[in-house]
Order: structure tokens, then C-alpha cells, then sequence
């Protein structure tokens, strides 16, 4: 078949709502959200109490962070990986191939990445801030629930950048879920098998997707953005 | 509010400031009293906004020492207030900043709402409650910063250049809210450039020249009879640095 056959089969596999294509885009929009929602709700605050933190090695952990931001999908996968098999030290949670194990992954992938740049969007924030927060009498903790509400149109960007990498990785879920047929495949793990065994149009059909719903989530979360700013100032 | 403890007087012993080896306030001394409204004057670079930013403790001295002596004093914290050149606004309405800065100072949650709409009506901000306070104009916010720190009920108001930034209507309505504090009791010390305006507001005057207390007196002496040099020349307009 050649590529651009493989192009309109594509369109066909998704014009008539193939099932087993459906399924693996609800799996794959599962794990992804997932890993999103347990690493803003870890890295939104981790990212700003490391903002507003003054403490020996601050800085060591900022470029840790920064450097987590570029960790190899695959080397993410392989620690969790290494954490739940039989041997290892969370064996015992028999988590291994299974969608919880693709949430993990996943969420040890992106937390960093909300972590680095919440803290740049709330430290900047806060040099504006601090000052009157202080005279208001506010404490350190006591700011970091008022700064993320205040940088909450710039840190859909950070939740955004979590999703995109999250929803393009393809190493994590492959090593941690295993690819198992209506199990734990996923649109990316699905491009890759479909790709190494010549199924060009399937493979094709299923990136069409990928990119379509990024583009419609981040369209979506753009368009809020700009409206709820023009209101809110 | 007179009626209650006052945390007045507050006395400024000595009190200088270094940053990076730079000393910007020089063993400076004064006592402010209750009722009189004090203005601070100087140049640019005087040691103004950092002197009163001293008294409100949000700098520590790095010699000499602030104390607020007054019956009141152990709460002194929650009794004195800051209007900033630049007021921060938060991201929500205006009546949510007046509630935000409430919660700060730990009123509950019925008497925020209570006291947030005293102080809109109070300053006649009552129309803009619920609009956003990142899209009203200059003057409104600053008007919102003063309703704000109304709402707090403070002893003491410290104002740094509190029109700096504002063109003449809203400096007017600025400097008519300043009158209802004083009005209501309330203590102001504020700082200003503007010599019209220190004309208007003050009672008393405190004279900075390069991080020095040159004058402290009545504010009719001051721009009356000048004692120092410098304070003769800041207020017949000649330029001091």
C-alpha cells in the first residue's frame, strides 16, 4: 500500500467509527488525563511552595527540576517499571501491565514539568506580590493558594505542556503497560506495533487522531483562557 | 476608634538601613504621635519610601530600633495599614480583594462580607464591587487599595506616594479619602514629592535629605520658616539630589 492509500484508509478506519479504534482512544485519553490530574494536583503546589521555599540546595532542586522537564520517556518507564516488577520494592501492588501502572508512568514523566514551570510563573508572581501579601499580613504558606489562583491563566500552559508530552510519549506506557491488546494499547504504543508490521494505514489513522484531539484540547483550553482573562483582567 | 487602646506613639530610635553595604537611612529618629497627620518630604532617593516601609515592618532596621509604645501595642501588627504607589490588586473582584485581605487579618467569613460592603459604600465603589479589579482604571484601583485597607479598621495608615501614578481627578478623590480616615481617627503618615500636596494634607512634616532627618516640625514652620538649608531650598522648588 502506498502512502497516500494509506492516508485515505486512515480516513476511512476513522470515518467509520472502527470499535477497536475507539476503545484505544478512550484508553489512551484515560491514562493521559489520569497522569495530568494527579501531577497537577502534586505539581501545582510542590511547584509553588519551591517558589516561594528559601532553603540550602534551593537551587540544586530548581535545575533538577528543570533538568526532570527533558526526562527520557523510556527511562521513566523503566524506574516504575523496575519499582512494581515482581522483585521490586512495590511488587507486592502485582501492578505491572495494567492501566494504573501506564497512570504512574506517566505521572512520574510530566509531574516535573508542571513542578518547573509552576515555579517560574509563581515566582515572578510573587516578586510582584510579595510585598503587599506581606503587609496584608499574609504568611508564606498562606500565599500559595492566593498565587496559583492569580497565575491560573498561565499555568494552563504548564497543564497543557504536561498533556502534550504525556499524550506523545510512547517509551513509558510501552515498558510499564506492555501493549496488550485491549488491555493497555494505547494510540501511540498502537503507531509503533502498527508501523514495525506494515499496517501503515491503521498506524496513520491513529496519529490523524493523536493529533487531531491535541489540537482540539489545546484550541479549546486557548480560547478559555483569553476569554476568562479578558473578564477577569 | 478613639475610644479604644491606641498603639500610638511609635518611636524611631536611631534606625539606619544598609543594603549591599550602602547605607540609604542614617540613624534616623523621630516619634509620631496620634491625630496629627505627619507627611514625609524629601528628593528622590531621600530614604522616604524605605523609612516608612521601616515603621509598617516590612524591613527590618539593620541598627537602631522601631517600637510602637502605645496601650495597645501587642496588636500592634493588625492596627497599622500600607497604601502602596503601585497598589497589587488581585486577580477577582473588587469586593473579593476587600474579603481576601479580610480573611488575611483573620475576620470571619460574616463580617468580610459586613465589612467588604462598608468600605465599597463608604468609598462609593459600591457600582464596581463586582467587576474585575485588574480592568478598572489607575485611580479606581487605587481607590479600591484605600478601601481596602479601610475595611481593615487600622490605627495607623502609612501611604507611599499614594498619587504618584494618578492624574488630578483622581488625586483629588484620593486625597478626599485621605481626609475621611483622618476623619475617622485614623492616623496618616504618608509620603509625597509633591509639594501642593503636602501643602493640603499635612500637619506636621518630616524633612529627608539623603538618608538624614533634616526637620521634623509643624507644618506651617516648614513651609513657613525652613531651618535647614536644604529643606529652604526643597520647598522654594530648587532642585536638591
Amino acid at each position: 500500500m502506498d502512502d497516500q492509500n494509506a492516508f485515505f484508509a486512515a480516513l476511512e478506519l476513522i470515518g467509520g467509527l472502527d470499535p477497536t479504534l475507539g476503545s484505544v482512544v478512550a484508553l489512551s485519553l484515560r491514562v493521559t488525563l489520569s497522569a495530568v490530574v494527579i501531577s497537577a494536583v502534586i505539581g501545582l503546589p510542590v511547584g509553588a511552595a519551591l517558589a516561594l521555599a528559601r532553603f540550602a540546595g534551593r537551587n540544586a532542586v530548581i535545575v533538577m527540576f528543570n533538568t526532570l522537564m527533558g526526562f527520557p520517556p523510556v527511562v521513566a518507564g523503566l524506574i516504575v517499571y523496575l519499582l512494581l516488577s515482581h522483585s521490586g520494592p512495590l511488587g507486592f501492588f502485582d501492578m505491572l501491565f495494567t492501566v494504573p501502572a501506564m497512570i504512574a508512568a506517566q505521572t512520574v514523566l510530566i509531574t516535573p514539568i508542571i513542578v518547573s514551570l509552576t515555579r517560574q510563573v509563581v515566582e515572578d508572581l510573587w516578586a510582584e506580590y510579595a510585598e503587599q501579601l506581606r503587609s496584608l499580613g499574609s504568611s508564606t504558606l498562606r500565599a500559595i493558594p492566593t498565587l496559583l489562583w492569580d497565575s491560573r491563566f498561565s499555568l494552563i500552559t504548564a497543564i497543557l505542556a504536561g498533556f502534550g508530552r504525556a499524550s506523545a510519549e510512547v517509551g513509558a506506557v510501552l515498558i510499564v503497560g506492555g501493549n496488550i491488546e485491549h488491555v493497555t494499547r494505547t494510540m501511540t504504543t498502537t503507531i509503533a506495533l502498527e508501523t514495525s508490521k506494515g499496517n501503515l494505514a491503521l498506524a496513520l489513522g491513529f496519529g490523524i487522531i493523536l493529533i487531531g484531539l491535541t489540537l482540539v484540547l489545546n484550541a479549546g483550553a486557548f480560547v478559555a483562557g483569553r476569554f476568562a482573562q479578558r473578564v477577569a483582567g | 476608634m478613639h475610644a479604644e487602646p491606641s498603639i500610638l506613639p511609635l518611636s524611631v530610635e536611631n534606625v539606619s538601613l544598609a543594603i549591599r553595604g550602602t547605607t540609604l537611612v542614617d540613624g534616623v529618629s523621630f516619634t509620631l504621635g496620634q491625630g496629627r497627620r505627619t507627611v514625609i518630604m524629601g528628593p528622590n532617593g531621600a530614604g522616604k519610601s524605605l523609612t516608612l516601609r521601616l515603621c509598617h515592618g516590612l524591613i527590618a532596621p539593620t541598627a537602631g530600633r522601631i517600637a510602637w509604645q502605645g496601650p495597645a501595642a501587642p496588636a500592634a501588627r493588625r492596627r497599622h495599614a500600607m497604601v502602596f504607589q503601585r497598589p497589587v490588586l488581585l486577580r477577582r473582584s473588587a469586593r473579593a480583594n476587600i474579603r481576601h485581605a479580610l480573611s488575611l487579618a483573620g475576620f470571619d467569613r460574616r463580617e468580610r462580607g459586613t465589612r467588604a460592603h462598608l468600605a465599597l459604600e463608604r468609598f462609593g465603589l459600591a457600582a464596581l464591587a463586582e467587576r474585575s479589579a485588574r480592568v478598572l482604571s489607575g485611580g479606581e484601583q487605587q481607590r479600591l487599595a484605600m478601601a481596602r485597607a479601610w475595611a481593615l479598621a487600622p490605627q495607623v495608615l502609612f501611604l507611599d506616594e499614594p498619587t504618584a501614578s494618578l492624574d488630578p481627578g483622581a488625586t483629588r478623590a484620593i486625597e478626599e479619602m485621605i481626609g475621611l480616615f483622618h476623619a475617622d481617627g485614623v492616623k496618616i503618615v504618608m509620603t509625597t514629592h509633591d509639594l501642593g500636596q503636602a501643602r493640603r494634607i499635612a500637619d506636621e512634616v518630616i524633612f529627608l535629605h539623603r538618608g538624614h532627618v533634616h526637620e521634623h516640625t509643624p507644618a506651617e514652620e516648614f513651609f513657613e520658616q525652613p531651618r535647614t538649608a536644604e529643606a529652604r531650598a526643597f520647598v522654594r522648588g530648587e532642585l536638591l539630589w
